[in-house]
């Protein structure tokens, strides 16, 4: 009996010790030497391994990152959409250019309530096929299809589809605006905006390019092209691109005068206050709620 | 304005669906199992129903509780999977036993994959086998034919071997001296065995209906008949003393209920035609091997689970031929 | 008669439901304002040549063909142009189109015979009835719209051998062609002629499901009591099945040939032409009249006076639904085309256009049903595919957005038939995901081309 558990032991025990002398033997001789900054530069990416950057992953941007440096000496041009490069420029000793956060914005405001459904889908739950197929339920051909594409792609779970109003919401805690969402929608509604101070940003929730008189048949808050917004804006700000206003991030200022002029109310205002500081608004501030996100503002 | 349907084309779709498909399975079941209640009275009955009612209710339970998707417990799939288990066990089982392999058969062969259409191997046949190894005793222990006009609806049943049992225990002599061994019991069904497998002819009425409505082809099961057939016969052809004549392994076992039944199952067998010939191949050839050399004495179950195994590498490897694509001439 | 052929693989046969098979084609009287789009085939939009306020006459040309794949398109009236603005297509979408303001008598543009006469001398030789038909705007009527005369060039280095008159009509319902066969038939073979002149080839063969025996009969009648006229033309029956219209599976049918995966139907010496666009080219030949009208199916199983219209382009689709009965109330679906192939309409204002060979109103009955299962790989649609392609697995990988495995699998050969949707019995949308990968498959392979 002792005699089979002693020559157990000792053939597991040999076995196991000639083995553990082979593996590392192999792991000596096929050791990658690879730069440890790529693991240091790597470890300050969210690691989603999103694609935003451009890269296939966050790895991959790490090295690339790595390889540059030691090149040219700086990591302009590569940037996680999401993440302060300052901390792997830090990494590698160099410094980034400023962070400026992002997030999606879905530009349509056509909800069920909105723009009413005048037909009913039945099928693939792609957008990018439905919007083979007809225009829209609401009958706009450039609103949001709400069978959330977008949603499926995000890699982050930041984007889902509101039930109440079939338009896709942005959870501005997740989203870090790499940008998956605005190259999938096949219409290009969704937009990556700079975040904004505070968090506060101005933007038309509205994709239509067309007529107004067209846009009106089908929706009750799309931008009919008026040009009100263009011509209240004290920062030249909007410009219009088709018959849609659109707001230069760059240049807005979210002081929200547009807001209140717009008749169709197709510019939103987030995360302002409910009254304005009256250094910046008129004594006639108007009735702006305090909102969540996408939410439109009722002036 | 009205609210009209978008749909991509095609707008037309054949009357076929999933639900009518199972319900059909089970329609064509019930001929056999009439046999059975005839043959085996108040257990057969009150087995099936214990199988289904365990099977529907498994699966209700973990659609609604642990899945919490939509319930597809009308389909007929869990039903027929509960017919067809209580058609591959001894009649006078234990309850809790049957209970025990019909949460077995849909709780570890069907749901945890995803559910109708995505497990790899038959539910019926994982929950058998599964009773098969865990209760050897019970799940092979049985029940003797007996018409219920003999011996009443209620009668306690009388064990006995199967044909199959004799075969393997006592060799081919003691079977051809039994005087209620003969082909024509085999085919009516008056002899000992899983009850849903006993009467060869209720089954074939059955498949002979599926294949008039489209359910199943008849290409699989034919390919298991021949297969087991021809092997059996070459075994015969060689020593006739040691091996039976091939057309009694037709009809001994689970071979019909097997082929017709469960390895025409659309779900873990293969699409293509090419892919069904070599599945049946497969499953008569392991059931031959494990009847004449096996240790157990019936190997239908252990063939179409294993070739179940291989249906993924079939599907794969016989595609079927696409149109204009030209393979390269022979010079 | 020769006997009935068929393709082989796969095809489904659906319910053939084609009410209006009797009732003979009447002329639509026109509305006073019609819509002509300029978009009205496969290929580039035409560029308008008119301006709001000009007169137009019946026939003129109004829109100029826009590249290689594009089409002329004409004035369907005499009258004024209203506006040149946009219009919902059946999709929904806003399309180009010239708004016409109609005139009470059609005055025909200079050149246009208007006499019912027939005329059987082709005058023309081939290169100039290809530049015919290139200038008279004729695309494919069967619903997919392609330019006509660029299927008639025959590339350099090939020989067409047959001209096959696609007068299948697989599609249930459509009875536009049957009547057309029924109705003009000395001018649809004198048509006939026209293209096998116009391609360079003596042999003509028109495939006809038997389910349209009398259409058989009487075109075999008609080429043996005119055998000088009609020699070379040969009338084939074909099996009632889904889809034998396809162009590829009607020249395999006939000719026993097929289409190498990736290449044109010329390959196989065969060009394929549709009834109405034979016709169409009989008249532009033979009397110069540009295509500006249609036979157009009115039909349903609700509608009460289920009928065949001819009409002119640009009439909207309601009036035509008017005139069959109007709408019944249980319509949920409202079709541009047959059921099998045809588009699903968001409004019912839109134009007809070249393409519309059916208006088919659907009920609720016949689109019940259509609860989503598991796909339980019963294999239904690889045996009902007439390509060999495996639907089931291209649906699963299209939605995975796997677009190396499409193409592997061959999603381009898919011709979109929807056999497989038909026949699956999890009610699976296995056609809208194919056309999905298949538009994102293309898109990458033209990418990658590009390069």
């Amino acid at each position: 009996m002792s005699n089979i558990l002693l020559v157990s032991l000792l053939v597991l025990g040999i076995l196991g010790a000639v083995l553990a002398v082979v593996l590392y033997i192999v792991a000596q001789k096929f050791k990658v030497e690879e730069n440890p900054l790529i693991d240091e530069a790597e470890a300050c990416l969210p690691g989603a391994n999103c694609g935003g950057c451009g890269f296939a992953g966050c790895r991959a941007l790490a090295e690339a990152c790595v390889k540059q440096a030691a090149e040219k000496g700086n990591i302009d041009g590569l940037a996680c959409p999401g993440t302060d490069m300052g901390k792997v420029a830090a990494v590698l000793g160099l410094t980034a250019a400023a962070f400026e956060p992002k997030i999606a914005v879905v530009r349509c405001n056509g909800s069920c309530q909105n723009s009413p459904a005048k037909v009913h889908y039945e099928g693939a739950d792609i957008c990018a096929f439905a919007s083979t197929l007809y225009a829209g339920k609401g009958g706009c051909s450039k609103g949001c299809m709400g069978l959330g594409d977008c949603v499926k792609k995000c890699n982050f779970g930041a984007l889902h589809i509101d039930p109440e109003t079939g338009l896709p919401v942005v959870d501005p805690d997740k989203c870090v605006g790499c940008g998956v969402c605005a190259k999938t929608c096949p219409r290009g509604i969704i937009e990556i905006r700079p975040r904004g101070k505070k968090d506060r940003r101005v933007y038309v929730c509205c994709s239509n390019t067309d007529k107004g008189a067209l846009v009106v048949k089908n929706c009750s808050v799309g931008c009919i092209g008026c040009q009100k917004c263009l011509k209240t804006c004290p920062f030249e700000a909007i410009e219009m691109r088709g018959n849609l206003a659109y707001i230069d991030p760059a240049k807005c200022k979210a002081c929200g005068k547009c807001v209140e002029v717009c008749p169709r109310g197709s510019i939103h205002a987030v995360n302002f206050p409910p009254r304005k500081p009256k250094e910046e608004q008129p004594a006639e501030a108007p009735k702006v709620e305090k909102v969540e996100q996408e939410i439109p503002v009722t002036v | 304005m009205a609210n009209y349907t978008i749909s991509g084309s095609p707008h037309v779709h054949s009357t076929e669906n999933t639900r009518k498909i199972m319900y059909r399975v089970i329609l064509a079941l019930v001929p056999a199992l009439l046999v059975a209640i005839y043959y085996f009275g108040w257990y057969a009955l009150r087995l099936t129903i214990i199988t289904m009612a365990a099977c529907m209710l498994t699966e209700w339970l973990i659609q609604k509780f642990l899945i919490k998707g939509p319930l597809t417990i009308n389909d007929g799939s869990a039903a027929l999977t509960g017919l067809l288990l209580a058609f591959n066990v001894p009649a006078n089982l234990p309850i809790w036993m049957a209970i025990v392999g019909s949460v077995v058969a849909i709780g570890i062969g069907k749901m945890p994959y995803g559910g109708l259409g995505k497990n790899p191997f038959n539910p019926a046949l994982v929950g058998r086998v599964f009773m098969l190894v865990s209760f050897p005793t019970a799940m092979t222990t049985w029940p003797q034919a007996q018409p219920i006009f003999e011996k009443g609806f209620f009668a306690d049943a009388v064990t006995g071997p199967t044909p199959l049992g004799i075969l393997k225990e006592s060799g081919l002599q003691t079977i051809q001296q039994m005087d209620h061994m003969q082909f024509v019991d085999m085919v009516l069904g008056n002899r000992g065995g899983a009850f849903g497998e006993v009467c060869a002819i209720a089954l074939l009425l059955g498949a002979i209906y599926l294949i008039a409505r489209k359910v199943i082809e008849f290409v699989t099961p034919l390919t298991i008949l021949l297969t087991v057939f021809v092997f059996t016969g070459i075994c015969y052809l060689i020593d006739p003393t040691v091996y039976i004549a091939p057309w009694y392994h037709l009809v001994y076992g689970g071979l019909i209920l097997g082929a017709f039944f469960m390895a025409t199952d659309m779900v873990t067998t293969p699409m293509t035609l090419r892919g069904k010939m070599l599945f049946g191949f497969g499953v008569g050839v392991i059931t031959v091997v494990i009847r004449l050399w096996g240790a157990y004495p019936e190997g239908v179950s252990f063939a179409i689970l294993i070739m179940n195994a291989f249906t993924p590498l079939i599907n794969k490897a016989f595609k079927p031929y696409v149109f204009g694509v030209v393979k390269p001439a022979k010079k | 008669m020769n006997p009935i052929k068929t393709f082989k693989k796969g095809g489904v046969h659906p319910e053939e439901n084609k009410f209006s098979a009797d009732q003979p084609i009447q002329d639509f009287p026109m509305p006073k304002q019609l819509i002509v789009p300029l978009g009205q085939c496969l290929g580039a939009p035409a560029e308008c040549i008119v301006n709001k306020g000009d007169r137009v006459l019946t026939g003129q040309l109004i829109g100029t063909a826009k590249g290689f794949v594009s089409a002329n398109v004409h004035s369907p009236a005499t009258g004024t142009v209203a506006k040149v603005d946009v219009v919902m297509d059946h999709t929904g979408y806003y399309k180009p189109a010239v708004f016409i303001d109609r005139e009470e008598n059609d005055e025909w543009a200079e050149g246009i015979l208007v006499t019912d006469e027939l005329i059987t001398d082709i005058k023309l030789d081939g290169k100039a009835i290809i530049d015919k038909v290139k200038e008279c705007g004729i695309v494919g009527m069967g619903g997919a719209t392609f330019p006509t005369h660029v299927k008639m060039m025959v590339p350099e280095g090939k020989k067409a051998e047959y001209v096959i008159i696609n007068a299948a009509e697989c599609e249930p319902y459509l009875t536009c062609d049957y009547r057309l066969l029924l109705e003009k038939t000395m001018e649809f073979l004198v048509g006939v002629k026209i293209v096998m002149k116009g391609v360079g080839t003596d042999k003509g063969i028109i495939g006809i499901e038997c389910n349209k025996m009398p259409a058989i009969e009487l075109l075999d009648k008609t080429i043996k009591e005119h055998p000088d006229l009609f020699q070379g033309i040969e009338v084939q029956p074909l099996k009632t099945k889904y889809p034998q219209g396809g162009e590829k599976q009607i020249i395999k049918a006939i000719t026993g040939r097929e289409v190498p995966s990736g290449k044109l139907p010329i390959e196989t010496g065969c060009v394929v032409v549709n009834v109405a666009s034979t016709y169409a080219i009989y008249e532009a030949v033979q009397k110069n009249k540009p295509l500006i009208e249609r036979i157009v199916t009115v039909t349903g199983k609700s509608v009460k006076k289920p009928s065949n219209f001819r009409c002119r382009f640009g009439v909207p689709a309601d009036l035509l639904i008017e005139a069959a009965g109007g709408m019944p109330e249980d319509i949920t679906d409202v079709i541009n085309g047959g059921p099998m192939m045809g588009k699903s309409v968001s409004v019912t204002s839109f134009p007809t256009m070249k393409g519309t060979s059916g208006i088919l109103l659907m009920t609720l009955r016949e689109a019940q049903d259509r609860r989503q299962t598991n796909c339980i790989r019963c294999g239904r649609c690889a045996i009902a595919c007439p390509m060999g392609l495996q639907p089931f697995l291209l649906h699963k990988i299209a939605k995975q957005n796997n677009f190396d495995e499409t193409e592997k699998n061959h999603i381009m050969d898919c011709i979109e038939c929807g056999s497989c949707e038909f026949t699956c019995p999890a009610n699976i949308p296995l056609l809208d995901y194919i056309r999905y990968g298949k538009a994102k498959t293309g898109a990458i392979i033209r990418a990658r081309n590009q390069k």
